[in-house]
């Protein structure tokens, strides 16, 4: 009898949780496949009337600038994930395989680093972006992101230092340079550190509101959160515009996730708990 | 980078320091001076980065911070304390530590409730890949996209006041984001939607690393459920408490985008990120901003700090 019970118990929580997590989403969904004129006099529980009114999202893409922030967006993501994975690695690499003079405050610096959070310091990097002449450039984000990611640096370590050293001294003793070293067995071999930094960094990347916010005012350089945000000025009214405007932000990040389930919760539980 | 070689002289911004320890071990060392080098060259712009954007930014802002910048001026008049003392004196900045709470105190709902669904999907569970992924995906959501789905969702006739109004509890109907008195508890509580997935998948995570056999020997034992989580799930997942916890106070200062994206800051909503931002680039008080920043930053360290004392074991072994 009490087993039964809490097994109830147990699926209704489950149930109520999902509807509360789902219930804001599909609604979203109804309201970008309505009329203006249907979301105004209907419900918001209303199922819209045609499901193939898709003109909210034609309007989202055309006047609300959606596929000019796709390209801004993979254009600074392509940038920083290539930078942040050689920054990574070769920072692993140094920091693992060899020993030298100022190691540890290397080692000191970065570390210090991680508990530095982003937002309180971009009062004074703004100067320091402003005096690059990066400002209302796409370079000032790739560079923050790269430059600025730590925890990518010590995902890349904890799998630098299970790449066996014997790998490095055969290719040594055929003459290989530190340079081929790192190019041609250290980066091979961290494929799954990359893979796991790539999709992490991906997510992040996509999701960033604060530095394109701040960094890139110019429409024509929005990547997708600053175009989204924009909804708000010229579609303050129009809610199905903006819904349609949402629900095309979410749907890539939806299909990563069904695809890539499996990495991405690795991912998530190995570079939050470091 | 393929800037490596131009660092030939640059590499000792790094050795700043240098009493620290010269490495253990010290199994590298004199085998010529190319294998001397070749770290350093590894390591130029990563470190050159790190200092850049890290701490060059870091100390201009304790600088600015006893300073009356405006941004722009060419001269910094010192002003010794007088920033740190408007910040404790000028309510209206008194304020955002006061919003900080609700968020705080979000935050240890969002844990409860992370840890009991954490808790129940690591027992036998139908489509247990199914809860995990509807818990989690809202984490993955873009902020602005989850401001503007609650933003719909909250408004008045929108979708929380259809469901009171369709089960009777019409006396609860109200201006959600639009009523100071409640506004941050709502945005609160979409800061809750928005991160529980990502405490409950670290916690799901701690608690399935527990080797199965403590489990079948406390039920050999007649442990119960209850005892079970009580004596060996809490114990063994501490340290991601702990750490949840830290993120948790930082996060409730750093909040900016969900009331940013709803509400602009306004009916009494505003943080302290908010408040740091609007001062620093609308207000073009920097001297004032970056003291807000140092105060944030101090913060952080000094939770931090006392975290590493509490849990220990949480220790980091990154050398």
């Amino acid at each position: 009898m009490i087993r039964t019970l809490t097994t109830t118990g147990k699926y209704v929580t489950l149930v109520v949780a999902s509807i509360a997590m789902l219930l804001p989403i599909v609604l979203i969904v109804f309201g970008s496949l309505k009329t203006g004129q249907e979301f105004l006099a209907t419900n918001p529980f209303t199922p819209p009337e045609s499901l193939a009114n898709v003109s909210n999202y034609a309007t989202a893409f055309t006047r609300g600038g959606m596929l000019r922030g796709f390209a801004n967006t993979v254009l600074i993501f392509a940038a920083a994930i290539a930078g942040t994975i050689l920054i990574g690695a070769a920072t692993a690499y140094a920091l693992d395989r060899f020993r030298f003079l100022g190691r540890s405050a290397v080692l000191g610096l970065f570390l210090l680093a991680t508990l530095v959070p982003g937002v309180t310091t971009q009062v004074a990097t703004f100067q320091i972006i402003n005096g690059l002449g990066l400002y209302n450039s796409r370079w000032a984000l790739i560079l923050l992101f790269m430059g600025t990611d730590i925890i990518s640096i010590y995902i890349f370590l904890q799998f630098v230092r299970a790449i066996p050293r014997s790998l490095d001294e055969a290719a040594m003793i055929e003459g290989a340079g530190h340079l081929r070293i790192f190019l041609q067995i250290i980066l091979p071999n961290l494929k799954p550190a990359i893979a796991t930094v790539v999709i992490i960094k991906g997510i992040g990347i996509y999701n960033e509101f604060f530095l394109p916010f701040l960094y890139l005012p110019d429409p024509d350089l929005r990547p997708i959160s600053t175009a989204l945000f924009a909804f708000k000025g010229p579609f303050g009214s129009q809610w199905e515009i903006i819904s349609a405007g949402v629900v095309i932000t979410i749907v890539p990040i939806l299909v990563l996730f069904l695809f890539l389930q499996r990495y991405i919760y690795n991912g998530f539980t190995s570079g939050a708990t470091k | 980078m393929t800037t490596a070689p131009t660092g030939l002289h640059g590499p000792s911004p790094v050795d700043a320091p240098p009493p620290a320890a010269p490495a253990p071990g010290g199994a590298g060392r004199g085998r010529g001076r190319r294998r001397q080098l070749t770290p350093y060259l590894f390591l130029v712009v990563p470190v050159a980065l790190l200092v850049l954007l890290t701490y060059v930014p870091v100390a201009n802002m304790f600088w600015y911070s006893v300073t009356d910048w405006d941004g722009l001026d060419r001269t910094k008049n010192f002003v010794g304390l007088d920033n740190y003392v408007e910040i404790f004196t000028d309510p209206q900045n008194v304020r955002v530590f006061y919003v900080s709470l609700y968020y705080f105190a979000g935050s240890f709902v969002q844990m409860a409730l992370a840890l009991y669904f954490a808790t129940l999907l690591s027992f036998d569970v139908r489509f247990k890949n199914l809860w995990k992924g509807i818990l989690f995906f809202p984490y993955l959501i873009n902020g602005v996209a989850i401001g503007l789905i609650f933003l719909n969702f909250l408004k008045p006739g929108g979708g929380l006041d259809t469901v009171l109004l369709s089960v009777g509890l019409d006396s609860l109907v109200h201006q959600w984001t639009g009523d100071p008195a409640i506004a941050n508890f709502s945005l609160a509580a979409v800061s809750v939607w928005r991160y529980m997935g990502l405490n409950f998948v670290m916690f799901l995570g701690a608690i399935q690393s527990i080797n199965s056999e403590v489990y079948e020997a406390a039920e050999i034992d007649g442990a119960s459920r209850w005892h079970e989580f009580w004596h060996i799930i809490l114990p063994s997942i501490r340290p991601v408490v702990g750490l949840s916890f830290i993120l948790a106070i930082s996060g409730a200062l750093s909040v900016f985008e969900i009331p940013y994206v709803m509400t602009g800051g306004g009916n009494g909503t505003e943080t302290f990120v908010i408040r740091t931002i609007w001062m620093a680039f609308n207000r073009n008080v920097v001297g004032l901003a970056s003291a807000m920043a140092v105060v944030l930053l101090a913060v952080v360290l000094l939770v931090t700090w006392v975290q590493r004392r509490v849990v220990p074991d949480e220790e980091v072994d990154l050398t």
